[in-house]
């Protein structure tokens, strides 16, 4: 018998109809856990759905408390796109307008851009305990959060002054889209990708102004924004990858997650020409080396007891067994994976105030596998988690790739690959 | 991206595969679309039930009389005789408590109120050696207030049946106003986890005490232990009535811990998970199934030696019924169940349906068929299988242990 494509029908856009009430979703929920003002992924996805196409007043304000985790979505045995619906139904439903403070906190990159100018004079001022007090009190950014330090130097800046020239050596080639946190916060990170490429045999290139992600704008209710930016990095991606034959590569499982999945299901915006070739560094690495096409040299002398935590979106991706096999690579490496639990911190979500406490909540039972894990440090694919876990646990984390650059024998890669 | 197996479908059948071959140093890979029927999981695994409407009392004797194309007649009764008493350490190693007997089923009492016939069943509930009587006379239903999930009614009714005299009474507490205030999220899992995590379980076992003043036993859903299986005996040693729990309508707490401890044991073996990803298409080179694609990974196809089939029922969409066809989605495998549609059904609802024998066809060693011809590296196991109707038999984790178990031993031979 031949073959057949299984294609439920449905009458909606997304497909709620496709819910059996199993209420498996509610299972895996980690705010319905800790904080029961939420109704949980079904009442707000599928069944409120149902709700709300009949009358828009069944929207309820609630919904502003899912982490948009999609641990729901993973879990659900019948593939309903249940975190896209209740964010399709914020956007189009809710009536709140974004606070001042939510401006702030969405816009990484004007902030990130002002920030940065003036690190040395902003990085101390937002640390004092008085000034955090205050945007407590008068911005609702939670007194306990830290901001993430500003660099002096942008990661942009750095790049056109040290490293653009080189990259035209190579005989092959990528892009870098380095997200809002590499640029303003940590530019070793991009740093750290630029020596790998260069010793795998790839040009590093930057691309024609990327704009930021705007996965902070979403989940703050700043569509309009949103889309202009979705729509302008989605031309940028294509001058790279359909006109110069180069593909997209980021170190944020967020950003990619984004214009990868968010971009078309929440913003309506088609992406079809980029999304195969925007991926993460470490998958196009893993790639390379599955092939046969890279085999990647390491020092001797690195050793490490390293803890691995999945954010929640490598977890909707799939993607973590790709930066964990790298890890693994590593000969010194003694590796273990943390249970596959959400950190809490969703990017912005965790800084208002009024989410603190179920912030903390749901990343409890993380933060005592991490404390009992015995690892020199976590390492993670996300930036948000990155901050979240070493606010709130004793142990430092690195990303991926800034492990593999440190690790890895550059002079014998190069020497493999750069012939 | 290459591994020894890779089985596709991570419910008890993909596990217990998993678990099977990563215990013999395989490199798996189980990749499942999402969550599977062992979160509806009664806390009971069937071995045979019934056979022509008849119950069973001693389930190898019988699997004799079944239908020569039945999986277990496929399996061959002296494996099905050493499997099945593997099964229960197999468990064990896992952190699984079940007993039970393959020469004798024992009976449980189901949330209808009625005795079933069973083969193993999870250390929370009470084992009964006979159908037609309860050990004690007056017995105490306990619900939470609000709890829409476990129908007292029909217990008292069927105890009845038991000379047995009941009384129902409700508890509230404030620890679960909570989740009270969303009348569908007063959930046997959520109530568990308010168990799971605090200072409730004291208050509970004194109020339960204090009311069951008078009674010979206590009789309360199984909202105990879903990360923590500690709460099970806790709450048994603290109850100083015999304690009898009874399943609640699904999701249940045991079967979802159940399927936790077996994803672990799984992950700690090597063994790597992918949840949340679904099996697109394979490719094939001279009757063997060389590589998968998966919608998570893309282009990176998935590459084994041995591949395993495990996706379930209809349930699961391991296979999928239209107005006028019945087709195995991932590979278009040959099924049974391809004939005329309006043959499919009995009028008459209760009767052993004909679809619900449908399934994937294979040769006797399990391998799974194109157009006649048997897939080399290609092996199938659980629900998915044609041949037996698990609910009217009370087959079904009987059929998902023991060909899965039967399958890997074909692959490590
Ligand atoms: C509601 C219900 C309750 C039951 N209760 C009991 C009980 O109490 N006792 C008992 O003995 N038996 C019970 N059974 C019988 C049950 O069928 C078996 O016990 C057993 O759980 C079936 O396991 P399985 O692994 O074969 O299939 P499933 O548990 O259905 O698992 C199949 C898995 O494959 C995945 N999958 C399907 N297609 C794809 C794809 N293309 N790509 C990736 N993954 C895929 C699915 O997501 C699913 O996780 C019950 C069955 C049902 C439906
Ligand atoms: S898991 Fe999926 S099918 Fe089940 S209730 Fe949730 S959305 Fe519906
Ligand atoms: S996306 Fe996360 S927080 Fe939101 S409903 Fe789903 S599981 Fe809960």
């Amino acid at each position: 018998m031949k073959k057949e494509i299984f294609e439920p029908f449905n009458v909606s856009d997304n497909n709620f109809e496709q819910c059996v009430k199993c209420t498996i979703c509610t299972v895996y929920c980690p705010v319905l856990e800790v904080n029961p003002d939420y109704p949980g992924p079904k009442q707000s996805g599928p069944d409120g759905e149902r709700l709300r196409l009949k009358d828009a007043s069944f929207y309820d304000e609630a919904l502003k408390l899912c982490l948009n985790c999609k641990r729901c979505e993973v879990a659900c045995p019948h593939g309903v796109k249940i975190g896209d619906i209740i964010q399709l139904a914020r956007i189009k439903y809710s009536k709140k307008k974004p606070k001042v403070r939510d401006m702030i906190l969405a816009n990484t990159d004007i902030v990130g851009t002002m920030a940065s100018t003036f690190a040395p004079i902003v990085n101390p001022i937002v640390a004092l305990k008085p000034v955090r007090r205050i945007m407590d009190s008068v911005l609702k950014i939670d007194h306990h959060r830290i901001f993430p330090k500003y660099a002096g130097l942008r990661f942009e800046s750095w790049y056109r002054r040290y490293a653009e020239k080189k990259q035209n050596d190579f005989k092959k080639h990528v892009s870098y889209f380095h997200g809002c946190y590499v640029n303003y916060n940590f530019p070793q990170l991009g740093k750290d990708l630029i020596k790998i490429m260069n010793a795998c045999g790839y040009g590093v290139h930057l691309l024609e102004k990327e704009k930021c992600c705007g996965v902070a704008l979403i989940s703050n209710g700043l569509i309009k924004q949103a889309t202009k930016q979705a729509l302008h990095n989605v031309e940028a991606f294509k001058k790279s990858i359909v006109d110069k034959n180069m593909p997209v590569i980021s170190t944020s499982s967020t950003c990619i997650f984004t214009i990868r999945d968010e971009y078309p299901h929440l913003l309506g915006i088609k992406n079809d020409e980029i999304r195969d070739e925007s991926e993460l560094a470490t998958r196009f690495l893993y790639r390379l080396i599955d092939s046969g096409k890279l085999k990647l040299v390491f020092k001797k002398n690195y050793k490490k007891r390293i803890a691995y935590h999945t954010p929640c979106h490598m977890e909707k991706l799939g993607w973590s067994i790709y930066s964990t096999s790298l890890l693994r690579m590593i000969p010194g490496v003694d590796f273990m994976a943390l249970e596959s639990l959400c950190c809490g911190i969703a990017g912005t979500y965790g800084f208002k105030k009024e989410n603190y406490e179920t912030s903390q909540g749901v990343g409890k039972p993380l933060f005592e596998q991490i404390e009992s894990s015995k690892a020199d440090f976590v390492a993670t694919d996300c930036e948000t988690c990155k901050w979240q876990i070493e606010m709130s646990t004793s142990l430092k984390v690195q990303h991926p790739i800034s492990i593999l650059a440190e690790a890895l024998d550059v002079e014998a890669t190069m020497k493999l690959w750069n012939a | 991206m290459k591994f020894d197996n890779i089985i596709i479908g991570g419910g008890l059948s993909g596990l217990t595969c998993g678990i099977k071959l990563a215990e013999l140093g395989k490199k798996c890979a189980i990749v499942s679309s999402g969550q599977s029927a062992i979160h509806f999981f009664s806390g009971s695994l069937d071995l045979l039930g019934k056979v022509n409407g008849e119950e069973v009392s001693n389930p190898l004797e019988s699997i004799k009389t079944l239908a020569d194309n039945h999986p277990y007649q496929r399996v061959g009764i002296d494996n099905m005789t050493r499997l099945a008493d593997e099964v229960p350490q197999f468990l064990d190693r896992a952190g699984l408590k079940f007993s039970g007997n393959a020469n004798q089923n024992h009976f449980v009492l189901t949330p209808m109120g009625v005795m079933k016939p069973t083969w193993l069943t999870i250390e929370d509930f009470t084992r009964f050696e006979t159908k037609d009587s309860f050990p004690w006379k007056k017995a105490l239903i306990i619900n939470f207030s609000g709890f829409l999930d476990f129908h007292t009614l029909f217990i008292k009714d069927g105890l009845k049946k038991l000379d047995v005299t009941t009384q129902i009474k409700n508890v509230s507490m404030k620890q679960f106003e909570a989740i009270r205030k969303n009348p569908s999220e007063m959930r046997s899992t959520n109530i568990a986890k308010v168990f799971d995590n605090g200072d409730a379980l004291d208050e509970f076992a004194q109020k339960a005490n204090d009311l069951s003043e008078g009674f010979d036993v206590v009789i309360l859903p199984a909202v105990f232990g879903l990360l923590n299986k500690q709460i099970v005996s806790e709450i048994k040693a603290k109850i100083l009535k015999p304690l009898v729990l009874l399943p609640a309508v699904p999701p249940s707490v045991p079967g979802i811990r159940s399927q936790i401890l077996l994803r672990k044991r799984f992950q700690a073996l090597g063994g790597t998970y992918f949840l949340g990803d679904n099996v697109e298409e394979g490719f094939f080179e001279n009757n063997r199934l060389v590589a998968i694609a998966t919608n998570n990974h893309g282009d990176i196809k998935l590459k084994a030696d041995q591949f395993i089939l495990a996706s379930g029922s209809f349930y699961s969409k391991g296979i999928v019924a239209t107005r006028d066809k019945v087709y195995e989605p991932i590979f278009g495998l040959d099924v049974n169940g391809e004939t005329n549609g309006s043959e499919w059904k009995d009028e008459k609802f209760f009767n052993d349906q004909p679809y619900m024998h449908f399934g994937v066809k294979t040769d006797s060693q399990f391998h799974a068929m194109i157009n006649g011809e048997p897939v080399e590296n290609l092996f199938v196991a659980g629900s998915v299988l044609g041949g037996a109707n698990a609910l009217k038999e009370g087959s079904g984790a009987g059929i998902s242990l023991l060909t899965s178990l039967h399958v890997a031993e074909q692959i490590l031979k």
